[in-house]
């Protein structure tokens, strides 16, 4: 029956005892672990969300640079067109120019050569009437030598006249 | 290395099997009493009693250590157990069923003790019984350093000093994994955490009740062992005495009712959908309960503890009843079987406490769904 009847010595003991053992236990066992333990969970913890974060960042920095990529190669490829298209132009205009100028010098050739050609007729025109002249002065010394001819030509005159 | 422990367990079996036969005297000595060598292993007592052996002129000597008394009677008494059961020779009586017992006083000191119990002598000198062979006189207030105090004390002591080794590791380096003590004591302490305090208590109020939740468990844990080691200073059952777990139940009582909240009192005194005429009958069933969780705690611990404690002695004391070192054949190793799995009931028990504490207190705080 003793062994089932609760004893007051050891009942105020144990109370005692474990009371002033939680506390001691408390003070410099269980903090300090705690601390540690739950320091270190987070730790973890951080170094868990830090890659997480840090992977997105690097899954961001990737797009980016893909995007960065492909904005870069659509601006060289109209980088390209437009240098194209302006050495076109200049290749174009640079022709038209050529060929203006290549029309105009012809042109002021055509134009002297007219020229040259109009001052060269003129000139003989000139020489032919001055040497049709002489020939005519000639003919004329020719024919008025003898009073038989100046008489012939007086008559031949006077046919066309006649004729008229 | 697993070879070599199961070559040093299979040799202490030997050993142990081996040395009751040794031992055996082929002299016929006295019966022993089974039951009160039992008893007596299970129960406290005011000196601790470590062996007898017979000497030259065969007479018992008895080695023990003798524990200091305390008494409140009138003043603060204290002395030494030595006193009370070597100074004067033992008194002998006939109880009421006509069995010889026998009680040690000490007459200057005016107390006697009887079945471990101190009581104050009569103006003769003699304790006074009744008809029924119970002892009639009056007690003093015991607070005595008993072997279950001494354990007590001494437990306690060995649990501060392996744990200050343990966190020594911790002051070092907080940031790395655990090392030497601290590896073996830290999971226990995140499984108190984990999978008592938390999924018991819930994730907002469970770090206040933590010191208490793994002080009991390692508490109980310590004790539980050192009452599986057969030499002082372990050896006495302290976690199967009534009243220890009477007082750590008590605290867990306390620690419920104190922490109760409305919803909990609610719960007790108008319980929700209970039609009001029944309150009559259900407040004194669920102010019951309140004191029906604890006790269950408390008789689970020391049923369990004490229960194993007499099965281990009782396969000891096979040999004795019949007699026959050859018995030790069948006794020993079953013992040893008994003692393994003690050796898991010892963390079960301490588990169980914790866990059923930590349901209670769990109870206590949860809010209203």
């Amino acid at each position: 029956m003793d062994l089932i009847t609760p004893d007051l010595g050891l009942v105020f003991w144990t109370g005692l005892t474990f009371i002033i053992l939680m506390f001691i236990l408390t003070k410099f066992i269980w903090k300090p672990i705690m601390a540690a333990v739950n320091k270190r969970e987070d730790n973890i913890q951080d170094a868990l969300d830090m890659a997480k974060k840090t992977k997105a960042e690097m899954e961001k920095l990737q797009t980016q640079n893909a995007n960065l990529l492909k904005e870069a190669r659509i601006e060289r490829d109209d980088m390209i067109k437009e240098a194209k298209e302006t050495s076109d132009r200049m290749i174009d205009s640079a022709k038209g120019k050529a060929k203006e100028e290549a029309d105009k010098i012809v042109e002021n050739a055509r134009v002297s050569i007219e020229a040259e050609k109009n001052a060269a007729v003129a000139e003989l025109k000139n020489q032919v009437a001055s040497i049709s002249l002489e020939i005519a002065e000639k003919i004329l010394r020719e024919e008025l030598s003898s009073d038989e001819k100046q008489k012939q030509l007086a008559d031949r005159f006077a046919k066309d006249i006649n004729l008229n | 290395m697993l070879n070599t422990a199961i070559k040093a367990l299979v040799w202490t079996v030997v050993m142990l099997l081996s040395a009751p036969v040794f031992s055996s005297s082929p002299e016929e000595g006295e019966p022993v009493d089974v039951t009160e060598m039992i008893m007596h292993h299970i129960k406290d007592a005011h000196e601790w009693h470590i062996l007898t052996y017979t000497d030259d002129n065969d007479g018992k000597q008895h080695v023990s250590i003798h524990l200091p008394i305390i008494l409140i009677d009138n003043g603060l008494k204290v002395f030494s157990s030595k006193r009370l059961y070597h100074e004067e020779s033992p008194i002998q009586i006939t109880n009421a069923e006509g069995e010889k017992d026998h009680y040690y006083l000490n007459s200057e000191l005016g107390y006697a003790v009887y079945h471990e119990t101190i009581y104050k002598l009569n103006e003769n000198g003699e304790l006074d019984f009744d008809e029924a062979g119970h002892v009639i006189s009056a007690k003093p207030y015991d607070f005595s350093i008993t072997k279950h105090v001494f354990t007590l004390l001494f437990s306690s002591v060995l649990l501060i000093f392996l744990l200050k080794i343990a966190v020594k590791t911790y002051k070092r380096d907080g940031m790395h994994p655990p090392k030497g003590l601290a590896r073996f004591i830290e999971p226990i302490v995140i499984f108190v955490r984990d999978d008592i305090a938390r999924t018991n208590i819930g994730e907002a109020k469970y770090e206040k009740y933590m010191p208490y939740l793994l002080t009991a468990f390692f508490f109980i844990w310590i004790n539980n062992m050192l009452g599986l080691v057969p030499i002082f200073p372990g050896g006495a059952n302290l976690t199967g005495d009534i009243s220890f777990t009477l007082s750590l139940a008590a605290i867990t009582l306390l620690i419920t009712v104190f922490s109760g909240n409305k919803h909990y009192w609610g719960h007790i005194f108008a319980t929700p959908g209970v039609p009001f005429w029944l309150l009559p009958i259900m407040i004194p069933v669920e102010i019951v309960g309140i004191f029906a969780k604890p006790f269950a705690l408390m008789v689970r611990l020391f049923a369990n503890i004490t229960a194993g404690h007499i099965i281990i002695l009782s396969l000891t004391g096979i040999i004795f009843t019949f007699g026959s070192a050859a018995w030790a054949g069948l006794s020993i190793p079953m013992s040893l079987f008994l003692l393994i799995l003690k050796l898991l009931v010892a963390f079960l028990q301490a588990f169980i406490f914790t866990m059923l504490s930590a349901l209670f207190i769990g109870g206590a705080v949860a809010e209203e769904h």
